[in-house]
């Protein structure tokens, strides 16, 4: 239960990306295109609940303090090497899932392109794992929610791809075209999300 | 050499406004909203960002001859988190509280897509100084946005600037109301969009 309550909050009342700003630029960029923003909200999805979980392993037994016990260093301490470490670990894994998915799955490949390397470099999912890091998430808390966030991630570039195609039929200031109206229409959609708060299951 | 010829001078003043990251190029937006509560945490984070995109940028065009293309992007990432290591180190040590407010938003600098993004389109084809002035004229056009809206949450959502109380204790005691939404996530996004409005109105630029 406690995992279905916490797999709610990072779909909605947390959402990775209009309640913390994480993806905006993706999601600004291909927002533009629904059948893109379904693409890369299914990527986004698989490549968070792959990266969560390995991050946690590597920070627990090889990060942390006293992490290394069990290879007999008991007082070394690697967490400055953090940032590193994750940012390495989710390129090698994008280009892992990208080899397997060329392999065995070519249809989903072909339609997912380009989103899948530029997933490298998407702040949500370096900032789940670090979140992940800084709330202290077990190991399966940690697997809900980056399954959450990517769900998350993937619901909101959906919707807004939706209304910006409805958009463009509208009559908008000069200056307000494009990348204005969208941070509107983004707030608004914040706003909607936060009346999630409060739920709790 | 002159340090400053005129064609040095536009990498580094034309990303303030007319070619601002934020605005026109539409990159590093997810930390620009997040660290926009107060005024206090946008100038240290526009700090950190102004230390990693200028070095950033120095060191992958000293590297760019010696850089094989197919492995690029890991290559920048690994300068990128080094820097973002010196400056999370450096912060924990001298400004913990600050640190601590901008939690993970200091190790997200090293996917903020200004710092990639101006190492691939201008660190990579040009030297190392020009691209060090262009790392620096793009994170203090970044700046810039983030003060701005900075300064139009604090204001309207705690009634402060830089944490001194700017309305009257009066004022509240005759019913004046903080605006909530201004500390919440969609004020950010409305107050940037209408800022982009702004910018765009006055210097006519058409999206289409």
């Amino acid at each position: 239960m406690e995992y279905l309550s916490l797999f709610i909050k990072s779909v909605f009342i947390e959402n990775i990306l209009l309640a913390y700003f994480l993806g905006m630029c993706s999601f600004l960029a291909v927002s533009k295109r629904v059948d893109n923003s379904f693409g890369l909200g299914l990527a986004v999805i698989f490549v968070l609940t792959i990266t969560a979980p390995t991050n946690w392993l590597i920070n627990h037994f090889l990060l942390l303090e006293g992490a290394l016990s069990w290879a007999g260093l008991p007082t070394v301490d690697l967490s400055f090497l953090r940032y590193i470490t994750f940012i390495a670990v989710i390129a090698a894994m994008v280009q892992l899932v990208e080899m397997v998915l060329d392999r065995h799955f070519p249809a989903l490949y072909s339609a997912l392109g380009i989103f899948l390397p530029l997933i490298a470099v998407n702040c949500a999912i370096l900032g789940t794992s670090l979140f992940m890091v800084e709330r202290e998430y077990t190991f399966l808390e940690t697997a809900v929610f980056g399954f959450g966030s990517g769900t998350g991630f993937f619901l909101a570039i959906v919707s807004m791809a939706a209304i910006r195609y409805k958009v463009r039929y509208s009559h908008i200031p000069d200056g307000m075209k494009g990348l204005g109206i969208a941070m509107i229409i983004t707030g608004l959609m914040a706003m909607a999300f936060m009346s999630f708060s409060g739920i709790s299951l | 050499m002159a340090l400053l010829t005129p064609q040095n001078k536009r990498a580094l003043m034309d990303p303030l406004v007319l070619n601002n990251p934020i605005d026109k190029q539409v990159l590093g937006i997810c930390s620009a909203l997040a660290v926009t509560v107060m005024v206090k945490t946008a100038v240290v984070m526009t700090l950190a960002v102004l230390f990693v995109l200028s070095f950033s940028n120095l060191f992958v065009s000293l590297l760019r001859n010696h850089i094989p293309g197919k492995i690029r992007i890991i290559v920048e990432l690994t300068i990128v988190a080094s820097l973002v290591i010196l400056v999370d180190q450096i912060l924990k040590a001298f400004l913990y509280d600050i640190s601590k407010q901008l939690s993970v938003f200091v190790g997200l600098i090293i996917t903020n897509c200004i710092i990639l993004g101006r190492a691939e389109a201008f660190a990579l084809q040009n030297r190392p100084w020009p691209s060090f002035l262009d790392g620096f004229g793009n994170a203090l056009g970044y700046g810039l946005i983030l003060i701005f809206v900075s300064t139009g949450r604090e204001i309207l959502g705690s009634g402060s600037f830089f944490g001194i109380q700017l309305i009257p204790q009066a004022f509240y005691d005759m019913g004046y109301q903080n605006m909530g939404l201004m500390v919440l996530a969609p004020g950010a996004f409305i107050l940037l969009g209408l800022i982009i409005w702004l910018q765009r109105t006055i210097f006519p630029y058409v999206e289409e």
